[in-house]
């Protein structure tokens, strides 16, 4: 061992051979779709145990009720995956949905006869605003969105409750065409499903096929390089919070086609469910990488448990600690896929300089 | 051709340039021309202002004082994004690429091919990096994500972004630290093609044999102000140094140091897919190199050795007894310091001051009654401090002030602090100035005096022969050559590591500073 061994065959050769084995790409792709149809079999286990033992679960109108609940759940999710994807956090979606919620349904009290449409506009509108203000303090003035999102939570909520007041919307107040906006189906499945999976498909296209929805992954992969890759890191900031603030306020306007009874109190805590939807979805909560379609299954997975729990009798507290446990198990899996998918690129690393 | 070029209109000049942070004149009355066609070299210790010079070209910081302009028109740069639209490509020492992103994409971000709608066209995109790969000679796959490259790789897609933008300007921040001499040489036949094609090229390096090498012109910075800007031909490496350090610096010559117990003794030790069968021992006293390509697995080695990567089979035994595997804190209290290559990233924590990062490993020791005492840690970083000779402000300043050398030096204090019995060093001069890399040679040389066992991993092969009593080389993933010091030539090196038979080495004009 004391000269150069020559034994070894040229390295040429080895990289030549290796080409085909060669394809990290389609290991991360796999891995991804891997995770996709990980969230699908939990759905598929959850609706199959439910239904062994409840068949109605699996009734026609159960599944009506269930992707009308998960609707508003998912929407919501779009606008905080934009977020989340550049390395932000929206926690004020709850206020805004309780917000947009009661400004919106208050408008058939204050306007008798007003057309349904404006009313959608409304709570877009209330939205919107919030997410405009929102995205000026945290993108213009460099706050970390954490802390701007906690007092926007707080100040929309209080907001709220002073237009509020001690009132409530009730149902009566409401028309009928707009409360059966959530009985109504096309081809068997809800209307609001429809309109959730018509912005989730249009939301994927964007963030896949658009300068614009790569420039939010890069952000989040790397604010750094991102900065030195000359990408405008406020503009699209301020714009994924706009975006998360004008979905949230239709949110609103589905929250209240759901529920008809609306108060102060509307839609509180709901912003930890959507994040909760988001993470168990597979978008990295550090950014970067992640789909709307994951987190549209997300929380289409958390309201099915929820459903399914409640079918079975099982008390409502569990729910959320059922929720709680999964998000665990979808981030410690993430985690460990991750190490793997490492190791393997590893294994398979190209040998430069042969 | 250079004085042909001074007649033409610059492609980009800068004039009287300065620029100060918070106070401190980072770049003091500094002018640039740059000719297309001309490769231009920017030379400087560390600190001399390298850096900021090349930001304000890049638009991430705008001079305080001076005038830009390209071809001969006043131009201001407010961002990057101008920048890159004057047709200025940088490539930083540091890749910036995006984890998350494919290859393909990291070379296109922000000016992705377009279809019908202003969508991506994939397609397209994937086909040009191929191309581009193709013609670089690269083996990577554009449409794998970023993570997981090892820095060459990562170069080589910055080089690649560069290319596809068309650049004019072309400015490479030391795009060779990282690389080995056969992917460096491929690198300069690309820069070559580059500037045959007539982009002006400025390139940085503190390896001034591939200054002479690739170079017409040369600027000397020093201490953020101009010192020349002359045609290379003429000049000697030597010229250079004074230039840079404003006196004469020694290079460095290997002293022989008698080897006494063994220290470290690596048996067999292998990590799938990344290193195989790999044995050695490291005596007190002894300085051991571990030279390859980069990606041969030497710094993974070294990480298992420490504890912080795991290996699937071997055993690593320091003085007589088998050290745990995977735990970095046996491997400290076992009395190895380990200064790893990325100094910014794993060596340092950049916003803490100077002194909690050099007491950082030995907080142990500084506990009374399970308290630190700032006075008595004060005292102790600054006591070690001084001791390396590490040049700071303020003691309480963060570590992100200093320059790179003393950077390092920061890093070595820490670990010398502990008074281990085996230090293991990943490219201890990567991106350190002439003047500051004698010195931590003369350091490394010192301590295996003092009789503690060192492992070295190095690209440079001149480091490896002055440092070195004995010499391994890796080629993917194994042990291929043991050297002792008296067959250890730089030919004999890169004949193992590449597993070539005879020598293959770029021109390197003798003379180069060590």
């Amino acid at each position: 061992m004391s000269t150069a061994t020559q034994a070894t065959p040229p390295p040429a050769a080895e990289a030549a051979g290796d080409g085909t084995l060669d394809n990290p790409r389609s290991l991360v792709d796999f891995v991804l779709r891997a995770r996709t149809f990980g969230i699908v079999g939990i759905l598929a286990l959850f609706v199959i145990v439910t239904t062994l033992i409840q068949s109605s679960f699996l009734s026609s109108s159960n599944i009506r009720f269930v992707l009308g609940v998960s609707a508003l759940y998912a929407l919501v999710a779009i606008g905080e995956t934009f977020v989340v994807l550049t390395r932000n956090v929206d926690l004020s979606v709850g206020s805004v949905v309780g917000l947009s919620a009661y400004v919106s349904a208050n408008m058939f009290g204050a306007h008798h006869g007003i057309a349904i449409p404006i009313v959608f506009c409304v709570g877009i509108g209330v939205g919107l605003a919030c997410g405009v203000v929102t995205g000026l303090i945290t993108a213009i003035g460099r706050v970390p969105s954490l802390v701007v999102t906690l007092a926007m939570l707080y100040i929309i909520r209080g907001v709220d409750t002073i237009v509020v007041g001690s009132n409530q919307v009730v149902a009566n107040s409401l028309p009928d065409s707009f409360v059966n906006i959530f009985h109504d189906t096309v081809l068997g499945i809800p209307d609001l499903a429809w309109v959730t999976a018509i912005l989730v498909a249009v939301a994927a296209y964007y963030l896949r096929s658009y300068r614009s929805g790569r420039e939010l992954y890069a952000i989040g992969s790397d604010p750094d390089a991102a900065r030195l890759a000359g990408i405008p890191i406020a503009k699209r900031v301020f714009v994924a919070f706009v975006l998360s603030g004008a979905i949230a306020g239709l949110g609103g306007v589905f929250w209240a086609i759901q529920y008809n009874t609306i108060n102060s109190t509307a839609a509180n805590g709901l912003e930890l469910q959507i994040i909760a939807a988001v993470v168990v979805g597979g978008v990295a909560i550090f950014g970067g990488s992640g789909s709307v379609i994951g987190a549209a299954l997300g929380a289409l997975l958390l309201q099915t448990i929820n459903v399914a729990l409640n079918v079975l009798g099982v008390p409502s507290l569990w729910t959320e600690a059922i929720a709680g446990f999964l998000l665990i198990v979808a981030i410690t899996l993430d985690r460990g896929i991750q190490l793997r998918l490492a190791a393997a690129l590893r294994k398979r690393r190209t040998h430069l300089g042969a | 051709m250079s004085e042909n070029a001074d007649a033409r209109v610059p492609v980009l000049s800068l004039a009287h340039a300065s620029k100060a942070f918070a106070g401190v004149h980072a770049l003091q009355d500094v002018s640039l021309e740059l000719h297309a066609g001309e490769a231009h070299a920017l030379v400087g210790e560390n600190g001399a202002g390298k850096s900021t010079l090349v930001k304000i070209l890049a638009g991430v910081h705008q001079p305080d004082a001076g005038l830009l302009t390209v071809d001969g028109e006043p131009v201001f740069l407010n961002g990057p994004s101008d920048s890159a639209d004057e047709g200025i490509a940088v490539i930083y020492q540091e890749p910036t690429l995006f984890p998350d992103l494919s290859v393909a994409e990291n070379v296109f971000i922000g000016r992705q091919p377009l279809r019908s709608g202003r969508r991506i066209d994939s397609r397209a995109m994937d086909r040009e990096v191929e191309e581009i790969f193709t013609r670089l000679g690269v083996p990577i796959d554009p449409d794998r994500i970023a993570r997981g490259l090892s820095i060459a790789e990562q170069q080589l897609v910055e080089i690649a972004k560069a290319l596809t933008r068309k650049a004019r300007v072309l400015i490479m921040d030391e795009p060779t630290a990282a690389l080995s001499p056969v992917e460096a040489k491929r690198l300069f036949d690309v820069v070559e093609t580059l500037r045959a094609d007539g982009a002006a090229v400025v390139f940085i390096s503190h390896r001034l044999e591939e200054v002479f090498a690739i170079c017409q012109r040369v600027t000397v910075l020093r201490d953020g102000r101009f010192i020349f800007s002359k045609p290379l031909e003429g000049l000697t490496p030597d010229d250079l140094v004074r230039a840079m350090v404003g006196r004469d610096v020694e290079t460095g010559t290997h002293q022989a140091h008698q080897p006494g117990d063994v220290v470290l003794e690596v048996g067999h030790l292998t990590r799938e897919g990344v290193f195989v069968d790999i044995s050695f021992e490291v005596r007190a006293g002894e300085v051991v190199a571990l030279a390859g390509l980069v990606g041969s697995g030497r710094s993974e080695v070294a990480r298992a050795v420490f504890g912080i990567d795991r290996y699937d089979a071997g055993t690593v035994r320091l003085a007589g007894r088998a050290l745990r595997r995977g735990s970095p804190t046996a491997a400290m209290d076992a009395g190895i310091g380990f200064v790893p290559e990325d100094r910014r990233q794993q060596g340092l924590i950049m916003d803490m001051s100077t002194e909690h990062n050099i007491a950082l490993a030995s907080l142990g020791r500084l506990e009374r009654l399970g308290l630190i005492f700032k006075s008595a840690e004060r005292a102790f970083a600054a006591d070690w401090a001084k001791r390396l000779q590490v040049k700071y402000g303020r003691i309480s300043n963060p570590v992100s002030l200093l320059s790179g050398g003393n950077q390092q030096k920061v890093v070595l204090a820490k670990w010398l602090a502990r008074r281990p019995s085996l230090l293991i060093v990943d490219e201890p001069t990567r991106g350190i100035d002439v003047g500051t890399k004698a010195e931590v040679h003369r350091l490394l040389a010192a301590l295996a005096g003092d009789g503690v066992a060192v492992l070295v991993i190095s690209s440079e092969l001149p480091e490896v022969l002055t440092l070195a009593d004995r010499v391994l080389v890796m080629r993917e993933g194994r042990l291929v050559a043991t050297l002792a010091r008296a067959e250890a030539t730089e030919e004999a090196i890169v004949a193992a590591g590449t597993g070539q038979t005879g020598p293959a080495q770029p021109p390197a004009p003798a003379g180069a500073t060590a």
